[in-house]
């Protein structure tokens, strides 16, 4: 028993002088912040596989129409500059929280808002207008991977929305109060991480299937 | 109204699974009712169902793989009563209900049984082992064990309201699109997945962070329990895998519902497409099955052997290799399927290396075990036993790494053995192995070890005798799903395989037993210590149960084997005066279950395309969620005389008994 003990100690003593001293569990802001960029990373994980869907059937026509001639870059255009707008109007109410500006809050909130819903609609209008030219999810395994792909970015997007309209009901029934802060900590990070998407999107699907 | 949904939907002609399900629906009313009656409803529902205790939300998910073992093991024994009778005969299954069976088998087996099971036994003792009062996320604890139910209960009211799968339980299409599978068997599958898999990822989310973000003052990175480095790393790959099958299953029930293209014979879909989707989260999925055993082997070793673990640096770092490892391998799923030779070999090596750091952690525990004092109890056997089994599933799973030699075995029912002796010898005897070691720890009385061990036996020689002779008909050339043959010469091995299921049913009851002769007896088997078995790591610091805050005093971690230390110090230098404080811990919350009632709803309304009930449940969960969100006090403090008075109590109890001990 004394020489198992021994020898443990010994061991324990390398280990131990090897590692930096820890210091104990981290404060809630983290710990929020770090398991929601852990969710938003499994997210991102979803969505390369419709990427990688869509790279693997985006010549699968069938017979349909391809991206050159289906896609309208002008809208893709504004569409982009209507999530990058809103993100940035987002950072503006980040600061908002930050400063405690209710006034500010509400109003970036607002735009953020409203820009999501822009996007949401000239969304929403291209899928309509493809599905009335005979050229919906269906019609081609293209087809099929571009609308799930878009399609998800635009759930995501809806998702935010709901959210958004939810934190600012709770900052107006609640007021900044931590919990509350961190809650949109994670919001303003999802809202970022969609247009990191939009990016990808935005290059793999539109720019480049309108070159194809 | 109800979308698909009619009275034919529950199978009158199928006697089995009418029977089957009216008995068990016959149970749990009883339950119910006996629960009831009893009164016991306000207390399950408040200190078990809304609890938000990492060690409560353990103990249900392991309930729940172990009531999900029996269904799962009725669906094994029924294939291999089928496969016996069935030379030249229908046997007593016919095709399209034996189909349904080993379809909920394997999906059963993986996703109600091994996964809970691990997640549970994570659940339980990771936070003890770090030194810490909970999970990063308690109310989204228990939100992912509750999903996960909801995803059980879904593929068991298939057994009585429609049908399962007939695809195996990987949907492959063409098979499972709705062309060849009109039914609602898919969809039962799909949706179970969709919404357990999101309980499984929450569990993933929230255990990283908890190893990453949430450890006691001197808990660093190479201090950890192995269990927490393979806990660590398992969940990673719950976080990286589990949303690759959320997507692949959603193109199929994109597929299904809405008819796009991506697995379709028709417009350009590719089937192909599902098998390196599916297989890309599905080999990773074994390593998160069996990486937390590796884990609990590791700690029942060094216990039991009494030495610290040998070579802890070298087990990190397989685990880790391990884990980054286990996504460069999928294609050995299916090697036959044309990708062509370059291909295959540069995956028959990648799972040749993978072998290397599995082989390295089977020398460590030899290691840990040579020279120390090994007591033989029932968490060490399952060890062993697991060791030996373990190695040659292994080697038969190199085997099937070679191409040329996986040509030849490809779906056979050498297959069928070779995963059945990694994952029940890997993945069910190290979660056997963990229930019977942390038992005490949950519940302050150990299990009898009489039953215990007769258990390892039973399973242990049933394993063998029910699938080495799978090794067998496999070379014979006997495939895999077979509701019928002609071939005599595969009759007497499957034979055997029988008698080797009936074995591993004594097993089953063997531990059935246990479990009700040590609760009868428990005052007998109580651990009053906290410390039944001379343990190592930081949860047999507490008390047996521990109380809701883990820890009076945060402990202050100052080498590997953190609690072999402080017990080596408390015997040199005494005990310390402690300074209470009172304690902050989260509150109970019904958030989980009201969410997964609702995912219940959801799931069985798109199952059956109903679609008003779809939207109703959806509103309900998001109602739910803001509700949660609305709450303005999450947390309750338990005073700081309360946590000296439990404290005291167990130091009190322990020092009695030492005192007893020297005494003696």
């Amino acid at each position: 028993m004394m020489s198992i003990a021994v020898a443990h100690g010994h061991d324990a003593h390398v280990i131990g002088l090897e590692d930096a001293a820890h210091e104990g569990p981290a404060p809630k802001r983290i710990i929020t912040g770090f398991g929601f960029w852990i969710f938003l990373l499994s997210d991102i994980v979803m969505f390369s596989c419709f990427f990688a869907a869509f790279a693997v059937l985006s010549g699968q026509t069938a017979g349909g129409p391809s991206g050159a001639e289906l896609f309208n870059l002008r809208n893709v255009a504004i569409e982009t500059a209507f999530l990058l707008l809103s993100s940035f109007a987002c950072g503006m109410a980040s600061i908002a929280a930050e400063v405690r500006s209710h006034l500010w809050f509400y109003m970036a909130m607002a735009v953020t808002c409203l820009l999501g819903l822009g996007f949401l609609t000239i969304e929403f209008r291209e899928f309509a207008d493809l599905v009335a030219r005979g050229a919906g999810p269906s019609r081609s395994a293209f087809l099929s991977a571009f609308f799930a792909l878009v399609g998800c970015h635009g759930l995501h997007v809806s998702a935010g929305i709901l959210w958004l309209l939810t934190m600012m009901a709770q900052v107006f029934a609640k007021g900044f109060r931590a919990d509350i802060l961190r809650r949109f900590l994670c919001f303003a990070l999802f809202w970022h991480a969609l247009d990191i998407i939009w990016v990808a999107v935005f290059s793999v699907v539109y720019l480049l299937g309108s070159a194809a | 109204m109800f979308g698909k949904l009619t009275l034919a939907a529950i199978p009158l002609s199928q006697p089995i699974p009418l029977v089957t399900g009216a008995v068990v629906l016959v149970v749990i009313l009883a339950v119910l009712a006996w629960v009831v009656i009893a009164g016991h409803l306000p207390y399950l529902w408040r200190e078990w169902i809304t609890s938000v205790d990492h060690k409560r939300i353990g103990v249900m998910y392991v309930l729940l793989a172990s009531v999900m073992l029996l269904r799962g093991f009725a669906d094994a024994i029924m294939m291999r009563a089928q496969q016996a009778l069935a030379f030249q005969s229908n046997g007593f299954l016919p095709p399209e209900h034996y189909n349904q069976i080993f379809s909920a088998h394997g999906t059963i087996m993986i996703f109600f049984v091994a996964m809970p099971f691990v997640i549970g036994l994570m659940n339980l003792v990771v936070p003890l082992q770090l030194g810490v009062r909970d999970v990063a996320f308690p109310t989204l604890n228990s939100v992912g064990f509750w999903l996960t139910a909801t995803g059980a209960l879904l593929v068991n009211v298939s057994l009585v309201v429609g049908e399962f799968a007939r695809t195996g339980w990987l949907p492959y299409p063409p098979l499972s699109e709705m062309t060849y599978s009109p039914g609602v068997g898919v969809d039962y599958y799909t949706w179970s997945l969709e919404i357990s898999g999101v309980g499984t990822l929450v569990a993933g989310i929230n255990l990283v962070t908890t190893v990453l973000k949430i450890r006691t003052k001197g808990m660093s990175y190479m201090r950890m329990p192995i269990f927490c480095w393979t806990t660590l790393a398992s969940n990673l790959l719950i976080i990286s895998a589990f949303p690759i099958l959320t997507a692949t299953l959603a193109m199929l029930i994109l597929d299904r519902y809405l008819g796009f293209h991506f697995f379709t014979n028709e417009g350009g879909g590719n089937v192909m497409m599902f098998m390196n989707l599916i297989w890309a989260w599905g080999h990773p999925e074994v390593y998160i099955l069996v990486l937390p055993a590796f884990g609990v082997y590791s700690e029942v070793v060094s216990t039991f052997s009494g030495k610290p673990l040998f070579g802890y640096r070298s087990m990190v770092l397989a685990t880790m290799a391990i884990c980054v490892i286990s996504f460069t391998v999928w294609l050995h799923h299916f090697f036959t399927m044309g990708a062509g030779p370059d291909v295959n070999a540069i995956f028959g090596i990648a799972s040749m290396i993978i072998a290397v750091p599995t082989g390295v952690k089977i020398y460590n525990w030899l290691f840990t075990m040579f020279g120390g004092r090994i007591r033989f109890t029932t968490p060490m056997m399952w060890s062993i036993g697991f060791m030996v089994t373990f190695i040659i599933g292994g080697l038969t799973g190199v085997l099937v790494a070679v191409p040329p030699a996986d040509f030849l075995l490809h779906n056979s029912l050498f297959l069928v053995a070779h995963f059945h002796n990694v994952i029940i010898g890997g993945v069910l005897f190290g979660a056997f192995a963990g229930y019977t070691y942390w038992f005490p720890k949950a519940f302050g009385f150990r299990l009898q070890e009489g039953w215990g061990i007769a258990a390892f036996w039973f399973w242990l020689i049933g394993f063998y005798v029910a699938f080495f002779p799978l090794y067998a008909v496999g070379f014979l050339g006997m495939t895999r799903r077979m509701q019928h043959y002609d071939a005599a010469a595969w009759t007497p091995w499957l034979h055997i395989a029988s008698v080797g299921a009936g074995l591993v049913l004594v097993g089953i009851i063997c531990q059935v037993t246990q479990l009700v002769v040590s609760i009868r007896h428990r005052e007998e088997l109580r651990d009053l210590t906290g410390d039944p078995w001379d343990g190592r790591s930081l949860e047999w610091a507490t008390a047996s149960p521990p109380p809701a805050f883990n820890f009076a005093v945060m402990p202050d971690v100052t080498g590997g084997d953190a609690y072999w230390e402080m017990k080596r110090r408390a015997r040199e230098e005494g005990a310390k005066e402690v300074d209470y404080q009172p304690i902050e811990m989260p509150r109970n919350s019904p958030t989980g279950f009201v969410c997964a009632f609702f995912a219940t709803v959801v799931g069985f309304a798109l199952i059956w395309h109903i679609w008003w009930m779809v939207i109703a449940g959806l509103v309900g969960a998001y109602a739910t969620f803001v509700v949660f969100a609305w709450r303005d006090h999450d947390e309750y403090e338990i005073p700081a005389e309360e946590v000296a008075r439990l404290d005291r109590a167990n130091i009190a109890t322990r020092r009695g008994l030492v005192t007893a001990a020297r005494g003696a």
